[in-house]
């Protein structure tokens, strides 16, 4: 059911290697980076947004007071 | 089409978000499960191309990737239009989150396409019709990307964005036209992809890596949309609970 | 309706009048971009006569792009697009009148001098009239088509480059079609179909241009 014979074979892709894995790596690469950095910037907003709710609660709290 | 009369509803993001936020893993693991099938019919079980050898096997990414840099930019177009005639937050979001997939898609076309060529026509790059609209389509998402990021006002950026979107999507059928139309006049090296009957495995290879990737698209650009909701609505009180609630 | 375009027009016309520098240096621009081409790639005339077309056209979208940031910022400035915009007239009538003064202080100019540059390039006498006639016919899209960035980019940092980055792409079927008609006249081919497409292309953005450039417009005024 398996085409190739080897492993060797399977890497070797009848010569066309380094196209045949060169398309497939790079797009492994982004496929794997692109959610890396939305999952960031998703932290990073999510981290901002708090200390901005944070400021303001305090700035609300502290302006009846004074 | 189906969900339309509850567009208004699905439109507000205290809607939107936590809808997107637990439909991500289901997209996401669809997206491993066709990537997974896709690649073990496409890379183990077909069988080689008895044109092109083993190169041909590029085809399992090079195609979705170009049709889903298409099909993003009409999705785009499709939402700023909505987001023009119709004034939703959504749409600008929406198109927002989609842009960077979509040049990234488009790269990997481009680079794919490269890659393949250098083998099968002895050339990394021709201006064959189809490779030159895709560089394009490629600079008209980093024209739409760069002209939002420099635009502070978010309301304007959208709208801004929107009518780029909507004058680019009339002006690809005549980019392509003419590139066409210009590359049969310089009697382009004879770029002719071989159309050597596919194989079933083959065929059914291609369909699920398309799928992979529909699903990674989507799943990427909600989980980039719920970023933007919840920076936009930052001041809204669903978006306060929601960062409340992640006060751990 | 013409007489509003024709007031526009008289009215931005005087406007140039007045900053002559402006037009005379996009067409000096031109003419140093399109003579230093053979000095970068050899004095063969064959070569020349092949690469003649491609650079005339690109030196002119270029040429043209530089005027474009201008066409509404200073009225953008000094409050008068605002005035304009409220105006009972349509805005993409305006707009037209305004990027018809457009083409004629940068297109027009460089159509005059480009049979000039062309006879640096060894073009034959027939491919010299097709070429001014060509960029006499093609400028107008890319000053109709340039609008359109120009309203999107309205007082954004960085406004001209990302103006370039925004156009050029959607310059490119001028680019061949002109280019085209050139190339198919020096080739023999007749330069008839290019011509043809060149004009229907110049007429849609015409038409079509000037109104989305006033939806961009009002974007950016809100």
């Amino acid at each position: 059911m398996i085409y190739w014979n080897s492993v060797g074979d399977f890497l070797a892709m009848g010569g066309y290697g380094f196209y045949v894995w060169g398309s497939f790596g790079v797009t492994a690469l982004v496929m794997t980076i692109e959610p890396i950095l939305v999952a960031r910037q998703r932290k990073n907003t999510i981290a901002r947004l708090k200390r901005q709710l944070r400021a303001d609660a305090r700035a609300e709290n502290r302006s009846p007071a004074a | 089409m189906k969900d339309r009369f509850n567009l208004y509803r699905f439109a507000s993001p205290a809607t939107f978000y936590p809808l997107a936020g637990k439909m991500i893993p289901w997209f996401a693991a669809a997206a491993v499960v066709f990537g997974a099938a896709g690649l073990w019919l496409g890379m183990l079980v077909a069988p080689t191309d008895f044109q092109q050898g083993e190169g041909y096997r590029i085809i399992f990414i090079h195609v979705p990737a170009s049709w889903m840099s298409m099909f993003i930019y009409l999705v785009m177009a499709f939402w700023a239009a909505i987001g023009l005639a119709f004034n939703t937050r959504l749409s600008g979001m929406m198109t927002q989150a989609l842009a960077p997939t979509g040049a990234l898609m488009a790269f990997l076309s481009l680079w794919t396409g490269a890659l393949w060529g250098k083998p099968m026509w002895g050339t990394w790059w021709v201006w064959d019709a189809r490779l030159t609209s895709e560089l394009i389509l490629l600079f008209l998402y980093i024209g739409y990307l760069a002209l939002t990021a420099a635009i502070d006002d978010v309301r304007r950026a959208d709208k801004a964005g929107a009518l780029l979107l909507l004058v680019g999507v009339v002006n690809i059928p005549i980019i392509y036209f003419s590139v066409q139309w210009w590359n049969t006049l310089h009697q382009g090296s004879s770029v002719n992809l071989a159309k050597s009957s596919m194989a079933v495995t083959m065929l059914w290879g291609m369909l699920l890596m398309a799928l992979c990737f529909w699903m990674y698209s989507i799943a990427i650009a909600l989980a980039r949309v719920r970023t933007i909701m919840l920076e936009r609505e930052r001041h809204a009180d669903w978006a306060r609970a929601e960062l409340a609630g992640k006060q751990a | 309706m013409f007489k509003i375009i024709l007031a526009v027009v008289g009215r931005d016309l005087k406007l140039a009048m007045r900053r002559q520098a402006d037009i005379v240096s996009a067409l000096f621009f031109f003419i140093i971009v399109v003579s230093l081409f053979p000095l970068g790639v050899g004095p063969e005339p064959d070569l020349l006569r092949t690469l003649a077309p491609g650079v005339l056209w690109v030196a002119a979208l270029l040429a043209t792009m530089l005027s474009l940031p201008r066409l509404f910022a200073d009225d953008y400035r000094d409050g008068t697009l605002e005035q304009l915009a409220l105006a009972p007239h349509p805005l993409g009538l305006i707009v037209t009148g305004k990027v018809i003064a457009h083409w004629l202080c940068s297109g027009l100019p460089l159509a005059l001098i480009a049979p000039v540059l062309g006879v640096q390039f060894d073009l034959s006498a027939e491919a010299l009239i097709v070429l001014t006639g060509t960029i006499l016919l093609g400028t107008p899209a890319l000053s109709g088509i340039g609008a359109i960035g120009a309203a999107l980019t309205l007082g954004l940092r960085g406004g001209g480059v990302l103006l370039s980055l925004l156009v050029l792409p959607l310059y490119i079927p001028v680019l061949i079609f002109g280019a085209g008609a050139v190339d198919a006249t020096v080739s023999g081919l007749g330069g008839e179909g290019h011509l043809s497409l060149l004009a229907a292309l110049t007429f849609a953005s015409l038409g079509f241009a000037p109104w989305a450039s006033a939806a961009a417009l009002k974007i950016a005024l809100e």
